[in-house]
């Protein structure tokens, strides 16, 4: 008899992705997937994606998806949650989506204890519109728009978004990790499980950022951005549980 | 419930939207309405099925809308002019993913933060759509108490009926008076049609997305066609003018919301005098009621617009006469409200101008 080891999960369409290969995206839809089939919330799941190159997102994910403005995805999310609160909502948002044009949606909603799941994918620039530099931008980082690198004095300094959303009382559980190797994917998945159960048992806000590779921005081979993430993004961006009150 | 109440206007507005099966209102507070989010605040906490969020921006309560009307849920938000600019991109998100949703603008003086005294001068914002993009804006305009209760009713009946966003334009001055209000007995919401658009959780049916990303051109062209399809159904169903003393008029002043009321009162004292002046008060601005202006301009070769602006509405005067008729203007903006005295010195000096006393 033949043995299943690697299947598409339950709530993911049949459909190609279109992110670049080795963007970190595609294996965070998966994991997500995996997540929601295990916790079998797939049938009251309502999914809120980005501006971005995770805007096609509701084409993977079959569950219920509704598309927000660009960095409105907390508010968004906020509205359908409160209208029906027995439903799990997440926002799934990129870096320059959640830390720049949508910073205070973000905070607000994480300061109101808004019980949704944010999924933060952090791979510091804008991927869909060519590599910008994204307030996660590190220093030293080339982008289209910091000749010469991510400059302290002209553009400022990449930004602790995690950190910040912290330090609201309505945050119950933040953490980082990356997708950059297969002991970082497992934490990951750990990471998001955990959020969602907490959205389940009506604790409160819960984010994952997720340091995720950007290969085609970066100018780098996949297997470079995947080191790349350990060497300098996670210095910046330190892998950890950042809040957790949970424990 | 047939019991006379008075109450002031932005309060009228919030009992008529709750009685109308509002469940979700998310707001930012702007003088002068300031007394429509405070109403929402009680009323809300009142219901057990009712929220009420004091966003953080302009941007964040259009948006909560917009995911609170995703999800299938009666739900407004408001402000006045400034803020109106800042929630335009939902606005135009709500259009695109057709869905419904009611937003109150209590005009304010402008441009910029201009000032706080009723003004008229979001016209053009309110009626060509604001936002970006091809699409429009149901937009009703109340002139009475009793008004802002009826058309509230109708702003949610719209905004489900066609699945876009209804827009209630008042101003200042309709905000703060008090008047007697009869309300409409509440809507059973459960006995409304269901929504089988809305998200809800995929339970034994496929899976839904809402949204309004159409990368390719040709299916984006359909989208924009179908919308105007929409708005054109709307344009023959719900376009609606009140005429007053038009019968035997030979100048007709066309006016709406806090401007047409004080024009009845300048109509009211030009009839003493002897002159012939009637009302066309267009009680929807989008869409607009232009037939029911072309049919009068058989008989009425003379309009006066009237506008709290320097001239708006009477763009869509002359285009719905083509010529037919005389269109004359007068405005004051920024804030100032004419006297009916004023308006009737205008009215007269017009009438004899144009020789409209000879038969
Ligand atoms: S541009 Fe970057 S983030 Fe976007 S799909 Fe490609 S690799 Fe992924």
């Amino acid at each position: 008899m033949e043995k299943v080891v690697f299947k598409r999960p339950r709530y993911m369409k049949e459909a190609p992705f279109h992110y670049c290969p080795g963007c970190g995206h595609s294996i965070i839809h998966r994991l997500m997937a995996e997540v929601i089939e295990e916790l079998g919330i797939g049938e009251k799941t309502i999914g809120v994606p980005p501006a971005g190159c995770a805007v096609l997102a509701y084409d993977y994910f079959d569950i219920d998806m509704g598309e927000a403005p660009h960095g409105r995805g907390a508010a968004v999310a906020t509205g359908i949650k409160r209208t029906l609160p027995d439903k799990i909502v997440f926002s799934y948002q990129g870096d320059g989506d959640i830390a720049a044009i949508g910073t205070a949606e973000t905070i607000h909603a994480a300061n109101r204890g808004e019980n949704i799941t944010v999924i933060f994918v952090n791979n510091s620039c804008y991927g869909m519109t060519g590599g910008q530099m994204a307030p996660t931008t590190l220093l030293d980082q080339n982008s289209t728009t910091t000749p010469g690198g991510r400059d302290k004095d002209r553009d400022g300094t990449p930004i602790d978004l995690s950190e910040m959303l912290a330090l609201t009382q309505g945050a119950v559980y933040i953490e980082r990790t990356a997708v950059n190797s297969i002991k970082n994917i497992r934490k990951t998945k750990k990471a998001i499980t955990k959020a969602f159960k907490i959205q389940m048992a009506g604790l409160g806000f819960s984010l994952v950022e997720i340091l995720s590779p950007c290969p085609t921005n970066w100018k780098m081979s996949p297997i470079d951005a995947c080191r790349w993430i350990d060497e300098d993004v996670a210095q910046t961006f330190p892998l950890k549980v950042i809040k957790d009150e949970t424990d | 419930m047939d019991k006379k109440l008075l109450m002031r206007g932005s309060q009228v507005i919030g009992e008529a939207a709750i009685r109308a099966g509002c469940r979700f209102y998310a707001g930012y507070h702007i003088t002068p309405q300031n007394e429509l989010p405070e109403f929402m605040s009680g009323a809300m906490a009142n219901l057990k099925d009712g929220t009420f969020i004091q966003a953080e921006s302009e941007l964040a309560a259009i948006n909560m809308v917009l995911g609170a009307s995703m999800a299938g849920a009666r739900a407004m938000t408001s402000s006045s002019s400034p803020g109106i600019s800042l929630k335009q991109e939902g606005i135009s998100f709500l259009a695109a993913s057709e869905l419904p949703a009611v937003i109150v603008n209590t005009m304010r003086g402008g441009p910029g933060l201009g000032n706080i005294a009723p003004s008229q001068g979001d016209y053009f914002q309110a009626t060509r759509g604001g936002g970006h993009g091809d699409y429009r804006t149901i937009v009703l305009a109340p002139a009475y108490g009793q008004e802002l209760a009826d058309l509230t009713r109708k702003a949610f009946e719209y905004a489900d009926r066609y699945r876009t966003p209804v827009m209630i334009l008042a101003d200042g001055m309709m905000g703060q008076m008090m008047e007697p209000v009869i309300f409409p007995d509440p809507v059973n919401l459960s006995e409304l049609p269901s929504k089988l658009w809305i998200l809800n959780g995929a339970k034994e049916r496929p899976s839904r997305i809402i949204k309004s990303l159409i990368l390719s051109p040709v299916a984006m062209e359909e989208h924009n066609w179908k919308l105007a399809r929409k708005y054109e159904a709307i344009s023959g169903e719900i376009a609606c003018a009140e005429t007053y003393m038009t019968e035997d008029a030979r100048l007709v002043i066309v006016a709406y919301g806090t401007a047409a009321r004080i024009a009845k009162g300048a109509i009211k004292r030009a009839r003493e005098m002897g002159l012939k002046v009637g009302l066309l008060r267009p009680v929807t601005l989008w869409p607009f009621p232009g037939r029911a202006i072309r049919e009068m301009s058989r008989l009425i070769k003379d309009f006066l617009v009237f506008e709290m602006n320097t001239g708006q509405m009477v763009e869509d005067v002359r285009l719905s006469l083509e010529g037919r008729s005389n269109t004359h203007f007068y405005g004051r903006p920024g804030g100032v409200v004419s006297t009916p005295d004023e308006i009737g010195r205008v009215i007269s000096s017009l009438y004899y101008r144009r020789r409209l006393e000879e038969d």
